[in-house]
């Protein structure tokens, strides 16, 4: 009963507490912050595995802690906020190794993982919001702690990027924050149900439910790089690699995808929102975000940049799911949230790497570079290989339900062109660069190569987290439908929505 | 039990005698007094908690001839939040003043503020309300020209002479009450005012005298230049509290005494104004060179807010959601009290140590100072209204009430005005995050950048988080008339 209870609270406190003892430490206590670091993550991790077991037992785990009159901070786990918090709780751990090991020696440690911390804490609160305000408090603090992130580098670029990035956030929240007072004014408490809520309120004006779900989704578009809203993205590579990682696979532009995904389905419902008409827009957007994203990937030389903007291009997969009506469809959708996640961690890191070992930032500087770092280059691959949709990688499961459910849908007239045409964009930024890394010479030196030490390529805390993330990549394809596969997850989420 | 009453008035003007008579004494005078005045208030407040409302007439008068103090949900919660600031300010001077002579003059002041502040939100009669309104800018204005610089004093003579000014206003609307009622103490007002001229031509004279003392558009003129040159301890007690105390008289007067003659459109008038201050405040403080006056812009907007709640309270029937719109906007001036008052002792400790503050050149005071760059960064969420703060929750019910009432057009300035507070809360933190020459060892947290530190989180987490209680603390609607008295 008490640990049903404090079981969503402890699982935040596992990363909350680490964070804030780690801002006090000092700058040289390395081996307690990174054990600090570690047990955090690793309880979540276990905490995680218990609230998994529950929740699809369904166990109900819910903590309530009044605010204000009407204002309830609510955590809640259903089958959505699971799927999302191993999500990150497993990316976290790995992301964490990644980043003991990419920092070392560099200033600013402390504050550093004490933002990474709370970052994570922010993420988690997200996925474990169980009504509309309380995504919205966990939406905002998240905007807070990935901002340090972003400007730790502390140069003017960095601090320029960071500020773009808070500007576009920050806007984005208070459009959130309209929509979601203007909705829970008018429609009560908006606790967040399978199915929808709204549906069954009677006397609500559709014009206005029409404009509150305008205002969400562009709230919760700035964030998840919906265009034209995904300015930020790209200037917010300048943040180090396992930030990246964490901002493109799991954090912020995730954090704004799921948004899309709680709205739709467990606060409009998905049918009701039919009825408004609303889904066709969500689904240009989604579209127009996927051609335009891989478009401009296409003609980008710096690899981070690339890499920026085929996330702006494979996040709206999810929104693009969410905008078809029909089972299939939001199995595609929501599983591409895990899928995308491992998929572009992977191809992070490996950048990071590439950066870190070589001096390599471009892609026309990668020539030979699979020789020099196989183990790497081989996990980029197959990170990019899954990005384009080939079997049997991950990627290629999400883009078969979203192609599957637009046919059961009856629309598979645009949504598979959309789908087909960003699959063949995708191979075009990606392949090259394969084929420079595996079959062109290496040059006769590289830009800034770090002296080699160990018997790996790199030191281990880089070189393993990219090949665990690919593996993982490769295994939730191929073994798509075992029991507790993210897929398997997607399709419980399906029909508990679907129900009706 | 009426004690409870005097203390925290009599307390402090005991003291400032005897910081007077003892003036090599005032830290250890000023602390204790200090102290003794919190415990005081929370007593008050525990028992306003279990008791409801406390009144008493010194003196045993008949109430309308003796000196009234009253004590409810909404006073009494303010004087707590004057004694928490006081006591963490008082420690703060104690550092800030190295100056033997300055310290010898600030504690007598002060501790006459502090107890001119807690007799006015103690008062139960417009007369003393006048009486220690007129103290209280009296004092301030002392308290702001300690610095004694040429700007400073300039500054506080303009003060002066705009506080005069707005405290004739508020005399005449006193006189006026008095001819046409025949009472001054405010319960028995409550209960005889009519809607008629007289009601209207006092309110508008007292209500002009607030507007002036509380900075609202356009009367705000005079704030930026005083706040921004006074000793940081002063411009932290002049921004979170004086101005607040002046805000604090027109709820009581608007919504608790002449509650029949609020008329939604004076209501709208005000709250027009307080949207302009929101965005021209804002406005001024993203163009403020320095971190002070940034910071006094700052006040003048978020006073702004305040002031928006007005038409929103006038609009909305009795019920549960006004009763949230009213706990929001104590809410909102509690957490703008902690939060400012954070942010002008974190900026007179980067002025200390950096010998200026101006905002370009704050370049390395995230290393050199880290407290204080968190205790600016944690203020202004506050500011901002960003979770987990105070400010997030009430500006929500702010929102919700210009939803509820179809009063749309507020919404655009509390989101423009929250981006603009964005912005110059993070052109600050960014200027301290840039590198800079000068450098320190982490975490030197010395005792001048603790008390800012405790005001901060007490804005940002501890009134976003645990404040629930607040609105049944309050007990608006036993306040508003046809409510037990």
């Amino acid at each position: 009963m008490t640990l049903a209870n404090g079981l969503p609270v402890l699982i935040l406190l596992s990363s909350l507490l680490p964070g804030l003892v780690i801002f006090l430490l000092r700058e040289d206590s390395h081996r307690l912050r990174t054990w600090l670091n570690l047990a955090g993550a690793v309880i979540k991790l276990i905490l995680v595995g218990v609230l998994i077991w529950g929740v699809f037992h369904e166990q109900v785990f819910e903590t309530r802690w009044m605010l204000a009159p009407g204002l309830d901070l609510v955590l809640h786990a259903d089958a959505l906020s699971v799927l999302f918090v191993t999500l990150s709780t497993v990316l976290w751990l790995v992301t964490t190794v990644y980043a003991i090991g990419y920092l070392e020696g560099t200033p600013h440690r402390s504050r550093f993982f004490g933002f990474f911390s709370l970052c994570v804490t922010a993420t988690v609160g997200l996925a474990l919001a169980g009504n509309l305000f309380t995504f919205v408090v966990f939406y905002e603090l998240l905007t807070l702690a990935t901002y340090p992130l972003v400007a730790h580098k502390g140069t003017p670029e960095a601090v320029r990027g960071a500020r773009i990035y808070l500007a576009y956030t920050l806007s984005g929240g208070v459009i959130l924050l309209v929509g979601a007072v203007w909705l829970r004014t008018i429609a009560g408490p908006l606790e967040f149900v399978q199915g929808g809520i709204l549906g069954d309120i009677e006397g609500l004006d559709p014009w206005a439910l029409r404009w509150i779900f305008a205002f969400l989704i562009i709230g919760l578009g700035v964030k998840a790089a919906l265009v034209p809203l995904h300015g930020w993205l790209p200037q917010a590579m300048v943040a180090p690699a396992p930030v990246s990682a964490l901002l493109h696979a799991v954090a912020v532009v995730k954090a704004g995808a799921f948004g899309i995904v709680r709205v739709v389905y467990d606060v409009f419902g998905v049918e009701f929102l039919a009825t408004l008409n609303m889904l066709p827009l969500l689904g240009a957007a989604a579209a127009v975000t996927i051609i335009y994203g891989s478009v401009r990937a296409l003609s980008q030389d710096h690899l981070k940049k690339r890499l920026a903007y085929s996330t702006v291009s494979q996040v709206s997969y999810i929104a693009l799911g969410t905008a078809i009506v029909g089972p299939l469809a939001t199995i595609g959708g929501v599983v591409h949230l895990v899928h995308q996640g491992v998929m572009k961690i992977t191809l992070f890191f490996a950048a990071g790497n590439y950066a870190e070992n070589l001096g390599i930032h471009k892609v026309s500087e990668m020539n030979g570079v699979g020789r020099r770092m196989p183990g790497t280059t081989a996990a980029f691959t197959i990170g990019a290989l899954g990005m384009i949709g080939i079997p049997p990688v991950a990627g290629f499961v999400s883009k078969w339900y979203l192609g599957v459910g637009a046919v059961e849908a009856g629309q598979a007239a645009w949504v598979l062109p959309v789908l087909i045409g960003s699959s063949l964009l995708n191979a075009a930024y990606f392949l090259p660069i394969l084929y420079r890394a595996w079959f062109r010479p290496a040059p006769a030196e590289w830009p800034h190569e770090h002296p080699r030490s160990g018997r790996w390529e790199m030191p281990g805390a880089l070189l393993w987290p990219p090949v665990i993330t690919a593996s993982l990549a490769l295994l939730i394809g191929l073994f798509a439908a075992a029991p507790y596969s993210p897929l398997e997850w997607a399709q419980l989420i399906a029909s508990r929505e679907y129900r009706s | 039990m009426t004690d409870l009453l005097v203390w925290p008035i009599l307390l402090p003007l005991l003291a400032s005698l005897l910081a007077l008579v003892f003036p090599r004494r005032g830290d250890w005078i000023g602390g204790m007094a200090s102290l003794a005045v919190l415990i005081s208030a929370a007593w008050l407040v525990h028992s306003v908690w279990d008791n409801g409302v406390i009144a008493v007439a010194l003196g045993g008068w008949q109430p309308g001839l003796g000196i009234a103090l009253r004590a409810d949900g909404l006073s009494s919660v303010l004087l707590l939040m004057v004694a928490i600031v006081a006591l963490t300010i008082g420690i703060y001077a104690t550092r800030y003043f190295d100056n033997a002579v300055v310290r010898a003059r600030f504690w007598p002041l002060w501790l006459l503020l502090l107890a001119a502040l807690n007799a006015l939100l103690l008062s139960g009669d417009v007369f003393n309300l006048y009486v220690t309104l007129e103290l209280v800018g009296l004092t301030a204005v002392a308290l702001g020209a300690l610095g004694g610089s040429r700007d400073a004093i300039v500054a506080a003579l303009r003060y002066l002479t705009i506080g005069l000014l707005g405290s004739m206003a508020f005399l005449a609307g006193v006189v006026v009450l008095y001819a046409a009622y025949g009472t001054l103490d405010m319960v028995a007002l409550a209960s005889v005012v009519e809607d008629r001229p007289a009601t209207w031509v006092a309110l508008m004279l007292m209500t002009l005298g607030l507007l002036v003392k509380s900075a609202l558009f356009p009367m705000h003129f005079w704030l930026p230049p005083a706040h921004a040159n006074a000793p940081a301890p002063v411009s932290a007690a002049l921004s979170a509290l004086v101005v607040k105390v002046a805000f604090y008289l027109v709820l009581r007067l608007w919504l608790d005494v002449f509650t029949v003659a609020l008329h939604p459109a004076t209501a709208w008038m005000l709250g027009l104004l307080g949207a302009v201050a929101v965005l021209w405040g804002s406005y001024r403080a993203l163009r403020a060179p320095r971190l002070k006056l940034l910071a006094a812009y700052s006040t003048v907007a978020q006073l702004g807010y305040l002031f928006l709640f007005l038409p929103l309270l006038a609009g909305l029937p009795d019920g549960p959601a006004r009763e949230a719109a009213f706990g929001a906007v104590v809410l909102f001036a509690l957490t703008h009290g902690f939060a400012k008052s954070a942010l002008f002792l974190g900026a007179g400790v980067i002025q200390q140590r950096a010998g200026h503050d101006r905002i370009e050149e704050l370049g390395g005071t995230a290393r050199a100072l880290p407290v204080t760059t968190f205790v600016l960064a944690l203020s202004g969420i506050a500011l901002i209204g960003l979770p987990p703060s105070g400010t997030f929750l009430a500006k929500w019910q702010l929102l919700a009430a210009a939803v509820e009432t179809g009063q749309w057009v507020w919404i655009p300035v509390v989101a423009v005005g929250s981006l603009l507070a964005g912005a110059y809360v993070f052109r600050v933190l960014g200027h301290a995050f840039a590198p800079g020459d000068r450098d320190g060892s982490a975490l030197a947290a010395g005792r001048e950048e603790l008390p800012a530190l405790a005001l901060a989180l007490v804005a940002t987490v501890v009134l976003g988080l645990a404040a629930g209680g607040l609105w049944g603390f309050l007990d608006f609607a036993a306040m508003s008339p046809g409510g037990a008295r």
